[in-house]
């Protein structure tokens, strides 16, 4: 018996990690207007760049491991760790 | 007008960065580390600043990092207490190493500098690279040899003298080692990968080699490990560059992408194999990063004054050689996971085949 493909859990992450990617990009002068204000003396903005980092590996993260599971590649049932 | 650090990104600088990620991010999720060392080549020759490269570099790699030891803890792979023990200290290393990169540029400038990676990537891949593959050959040898069967993992007559020693007060449990290791022992190995980190980019040439061999870990453990280390490593040096405002986000997220998409992969592909093909994929690798040395020291030597001077076309053919045959060790060493893994989970299909009664009638009866 194969197991339940996570299509759903496919789709609402890939939809979600879309949307990142598009803001991302869409407002990329204003992501590169933060790093040269931060070049220049507002240090706070240093956190920006690492919260969209947690972010986007949060969603694409999710989203990539449900992806290759929806196409059938999963791990084998019989762990590795033969400690 | 004032000249920007960040490059205007176009369609095929993104394609091209999330393609190296994808293949570096699928090296990773195998042994640990990789891809990095192709990484910075390849956005410096897009335009971006030496500088910007390694911070986004860097950036990418701890959320990639992240996600490859939580999908590789799933596997039971992960030991993560000596993984953050490790990367405390490596961190301590990467500011040493970078403070050692600051002062070698200020006495010998750029140059200097790159002949001093140079060496170092020689000493390290030729010393380190050359006894992991041979090990790893030696195993996979004795695997033919014998029944195809993993023999049970036991660790290096070094490992062991290190299990051994009882320094008072600095005993630790660790579980991929199912052995109690004083710390004194962990810090200068976490120190040196910070090093290495900090020089090459890729602290997993020394971070796996040194769980392995010094400490005791399995493979696999090791190099699940090193993900931890590298996530901690890769946060703190992040903030660092982040507090410069180098990091281009942008093109970080673009290599994730591509990364996280074969990370999943390379980590999936952990649980189908043996010890023996993640120290060869890392001992390959390894190898084959080191002859990509050969074409860059000549150019380096030249300009130093070393030997007699070469012509600047020559110089850049050379280092465009150097250039592909660090993508060719990506290459291999991505090749090798795919294959290994198709092979593993053809394995594995005909195994549950074997043992599913209701396809094989012989298995109802044993």
């Amino acid at each position: 018996m194969s197991p339940k493909k996570p299509i759903a859990a496919t789709l609402l992450f890939g939809i979600a990690s879309l949307v990142l990617y598009t803001l991302l990009l869409m407002n990329s002068d204003l992501f590169v207007d933060w790093a040269e204000r931060t070049i220049k003396g507002e240090k706070s903005l240093f956190l920006i760049p690492i919260v969209v980092a947690f972010v986007f590996s949060y969603f694409h993260g999710a989203f990539t491991g449900y992806f290759w599971e929806t196409l059938g590649l999963r791990a084998a049932k019989t762990s590795t760790s033969k400690k | 007008m004032e000249s920007s650090l960040f490059i205007d990104i176009n369609l095929y600088n993104a394609i091209a960065l999330f393609v190296v990620g994808f293949i570096g991010g699928m090296v990773s999720g195998f042994i640990g580390s990789g891809g990095a060392f192709v990484l910075t080549p390849a956005m410096m020759t897009l335009g971006v600043p030496g500088i910007v490269a390694v911070a986004s570099n860097i950036c990418h790699k701890f959320p990639k990092s992240l996600v490859g030891a939580m999908k590789r803890h799933k596997y039971g792979q992960v030991d993560v207490k000596l993984g953050i023990i490790m990367g405390i200290f490596a961190e301590a290393g990467v500011l040493v190493g970078k403070h050692a990169m600051t002062e070698v540029k200020h006495i010998y400038g750029d140059v200097g500098t790159s002949l001093y990676v140079s060496v170092v990537f020689v000493i390290v891949l030729a010393i380190v690279g050359s006894f992991v593959l041979r090990d790893a050959l030696k195993m996979l040898k004795a695997e033919k040899d014998g029944d195809g069967e993993e023999a049970p993992h036991v660790a290096p007559k070094l490992a062991l003298w290190v299990q051994s020693v009882n320094i008072p007060g600095t005993m630790m449990y660790f579980t991929s080692l199912k052995a109690r290791v004083s710390v004194l022992f962990i810090v200068p190995l976490g120190f040196a990968t910070g090093m290495l980190a900090a020089t090459i980019a890729v602290g997993g040439f020394i971070g796996v080699p040194a769980m392995i061999y010094v400490l005791g870990a399995p493979a696999l453990m090791a190099t699940a490990t090193e993900l931890v280390i590298a996530f901690v490593m890769g946060a703190g040096g992040t903030m660092l560059y982040a507090l410069d405002g180098v990091v281009d986000i942008r093109l970080a997220m673009i290599i994730l992408a591509g990364s996280l998409f074969g990370i999943q992969i390379g980590a999936i592909g952990t649980t189908y194999v043996k010890d023996s093909i993640v120290k060869f994929v890392m001992g390959i690798i390894m190898v084959i990063v080191l002859f990509s040395r050969f074409f860059y020291v000549p150019g380096y030597l030249s300009k130093l004054g070393l030997i007699a001077t070469m012509q600047e076309s020559t110089i850049n053919t050379l280092k465009m050689l150097g250039d592909a045959t660090l993508v060719l060790a990506l290459a291999v060493g991505g090749i090798t996971i795919v294959v290994a893994l198709i092979k593993g989970m053809a394995a594995h299909k005909l195994a549950n085949r074997v043992a599913d009664p209701a396809i094989n009638p012989l298995a109802r009866k044993a």
